[in-house]
């Protein structure tokens, strides 16, 4: 299995006013295609600085990042944008979907900073992408009109139509109910499952965590355990196990 | 990124706030709307006043005989004796002069057939239909040869033919007859023969009417009706426009050295010119044009600063969207676009229908205030030009602005 993410001895340091603060201390870490990492730690263990290196979003102070083989840790901030448009899909805990705009327009948002689509082009990938998630009935929705997994369920789409090496997420069940958290977590799954996209989560639910395939911890800026998730909890078993109930 | 995606990208932005949107166009309507509203009225009275001043006769200078003093006691302005026929020759003979027409007027009683009106009688010489740009609607103006021989020929204004004819009938070649109680003689019954009809003229500028009148050779009326060897008046047409100055001070030496007065003494003929009547209202015409441009100048820019103003909060507002589209791939150029495109997408909008709206307000204004009002064309451009250039110029900050956020801090933002 190729690997996806490799992060050699990676450090960043902030300046807060005159202290410097050492949000990562050395991290070494490797994702290979395909799985399921999940990453926990109390806040301010690092684990947001290292999602944001991971996603682009950041440049490390010191260390090695390479993406899909592709050193990114030295990159413009143009080039930066590109590899996050085409490589990379998020999804955040607040969803950070356009409000007063439909799910299919939000859902085709990266395809408008990729170009070169027609827009019936456009249209079909965001459709494909809403099918995915089980909205395709609430394409022509505007958002502040669906639930909170339903909207969630948007961002997902929205991050998974550029085909991207990685699916990040950050918190993406923080703002969610218990049921609804399983619903969601279970199209992480299948997304993981079918498409083979390389997930990273992160959470500080310990029960989230176990829906991965492999959990990190975060503390004081470096790892201080890694290990496959013993007994995986899946999340559409635990759907039907649930007692019947009307849905949204 | 293409520039269509840019577009599309910010037409949807806006089209997201619609309230907020209308209400920031609103700023830039008004503020283009009230120039082009402003210019229209001050253009359109501007033009109305050349009008008046072009069929006033163009270029025109006259040459009034003044007044003179008789045993102590001043004579009213006219009364001198000492502007003659010759003199207008000799006027003619300067450089800068076109048209040269010596008058000399009567009041007098017109009788044709059963019908008699009371007129004005001018005598005038065969220039002036050309220094006033008159046209005759029956018939010709009378020749040189008629002012020479002081022949007894009349073209009479419409609303005398009118009177004694009718409308619509053309009475060239019928006789009228003429009675003038003249300051030298008295006069009954002269016949004159009709040679042409002027077209009507209409009201002057003061509401008197310029058709109720007839134009005989001023040698006619000198010496057929009033017995005198001077004239009233010599109206003088400069070749162009800008040499009636000079033309008036030339005039001024000729007749002083004509009328051996010497130096220190007062003139005994007056001299003005169209232009220092044209130039002191179109001044005042074109202060007023300024002024209300000025002021709707200024409600431009207070609507430019409206939309950079509404551009500035909605960066802040929407940090959390720029946020986003920075993690989904947009570059800084990107966004630094999209908002200058919205800006100039604003005014642009705001600039189009602001010019409708003044187009209408100029309309209106004269259809319904029956205030002339024209719109230059120059005017809409600029207006327009400034609207789109204050879009760019205020839109550029607030999008400069969001294109340098960071998307870390931005997605956070609450």
């Amino acid at each position: 299995m190729p690997t996806v993410i490799t992060v050699r001895n990676l450090v960043k340091t902030y300046l807060v006013g005159e202290v410097e603060v050492r949000a990562l201390r050395g991290v070494n870490l490797e994702v290979q295609a395909g799985e399921f990492l999940t990453v926990t730690g109390p806040s301010g263990s690092g684990k947001s600085t290292f999602m944001h290196i991971i996603g682009c979003l950041d440049r490390p102070t010191s260390g090695q990042y390479l993406l899909d083989g592709q050193d990114v840790s030295r990159m413009s901030k143009d080039e930066l944008a590109n590899v996050r448009n085409h490589k990379i899909g998020f999804v955040f805990q607040g969803f950070n979907l356009l409000s007063r705009t439909s799910a299919l327009d939000n859902v085709e948002l990266p395809l408008l900073y990729r170009g070169g689509l027609t827009m019936a082009e456009r249209h079909k990938l965001a459709l494909a992408a809403l099918e995915s998630v089980g909205l395709k009935d609430r394409a022509g929705h505007h958002t502040n009109q669906l639930s909170g997994g339903q909207q969630q369920r948007v961002a997902i789409a929205r991050a998974i139509i550029n085909q991207p090496s990685i699916l990040l997420a950050d918190e993406p069940t923080g703002n969610l109910d218990t049921k609804t958290s399983i619903e969601v977590m279970g199209i992480f799954q299948r997304m993981n499952r079918e498409r083979n996209i390389t997930v990273v989560l992160i959470t500080h639910e310990h029960d989230i965590a176990e829906y991965g395939t492999r959990t990190a911890a975060f503390r004081d800026g470096v790892i201080t355990a890694d290990h496959a998730v013993a007994r995986r909890r899946l999340a559409e078993d635990e759907l039907r196990d649930l007692p019947p109930e009307i849905d949204e | 990124m293409t520039l269509v995606m840019i577009f599309r990208i910010a037409l949807k932005a806006l089209s997201r706030n619609k309230m907020r949107t209308a209400l920031t166009m609103l700023g830039m309507i008004i503020g283009v709307g009230a120039v082009i509203t402003m210019v229209a009225l001050g253009a359109g009275a501007q033009s109305s006043i050349d009008a008046q001043i072009q069929s006033a006769g163009t270029n025109m200078i006259m040459v009034s005989a003044g007044n003179f003093t008789q045993g102590g006691v001043r004579q009213g302005q006219g009364n001198a004796s000492t502007l003659v026929p010759e003199d207008a020759a000799a006027i003619a003979q300067l450089n800068g002069v076109r048209y040269v027409a010596a008058a000399s007027n009567a009041r007098g009683q017109v009788v044709a057939g059963n019908q008699n009106w009371s007129t004005q009688i001018q005598g005038t010489d065969v220039d002036l239909p050309l220094i006033r740009s008159w046209q005759t609607s029956a018939g010709a103006f009378f020749t040189p040869q008629d002012v020479t021989t002081a022949a007894k020929v009349a073209v009479l204004g419409s609303t005398v033919r009118d009177q004694l004819f009718g409308p619509d009938v053309d009475p060239t070649g019928e006789i009228v007859r003429v009675s003038s109680g003249g300051a030298g003689a008295t006069v009954q019954n002269q016949p004159f023969t009709v040679v042409g009809v002027m077209a009507a003229k209409g009201q002057s500028s003061v509401g008197q009417d310029q058709d109720d009148v007839i134009y005989v050779p001023y040698s006619t009326v000198m010496k057929k009706l009033r017995g005198t060897t001077s004239v009233q008046q010599i109206s003088v047409s400069a070749t162009s426009a800008g040499d009636t100055t000079t033309v008036a001070e030339a005039i001024g030496n000729l007749l002083r050295a004509r009328h051996k007065i010497q130096p220190g003494d007062p003139d005994d003929f007056l001299i003005r010119t169209m232009d220092e009547i044209a130039s002191v209202r179109k001044e005042t015409t074109q202060t007023m044009t300024a002024l209300l441009a000025g002021i709707a100048g200024v409600s431009l820019l207070v609507g430019g600063i409206g939309i950079m103003n509404i551009m500035l909060v909605s960066v802040t507002e929407r940090t959390r969207e720029i946020g986003l589209r920075l993690a989904v791939g947009a570059r800084g150029r990107d966004v630094l676009f999209q908002f200058l495109v919205e800006a100039v997408v604003l005014s642009g909008i705001g600039g189009s229908v602001g010019i409708a709206l003044g187009f209408g307000l100029s309309r209106g204004l004269t259809y319904w205030m029956e205030w002339p009002t024209e719109v230059p064309l120059n005017a809409v451009a600029v207006a327009f030009g400034f609207a789109a250039g204050t879009g760019v110029f205020f839109g550029f900050y607030p999008a400069r602005k969001a294109a340098a956020l960071d998307p870390i801090e931005a997605l956070r933002f609450e």
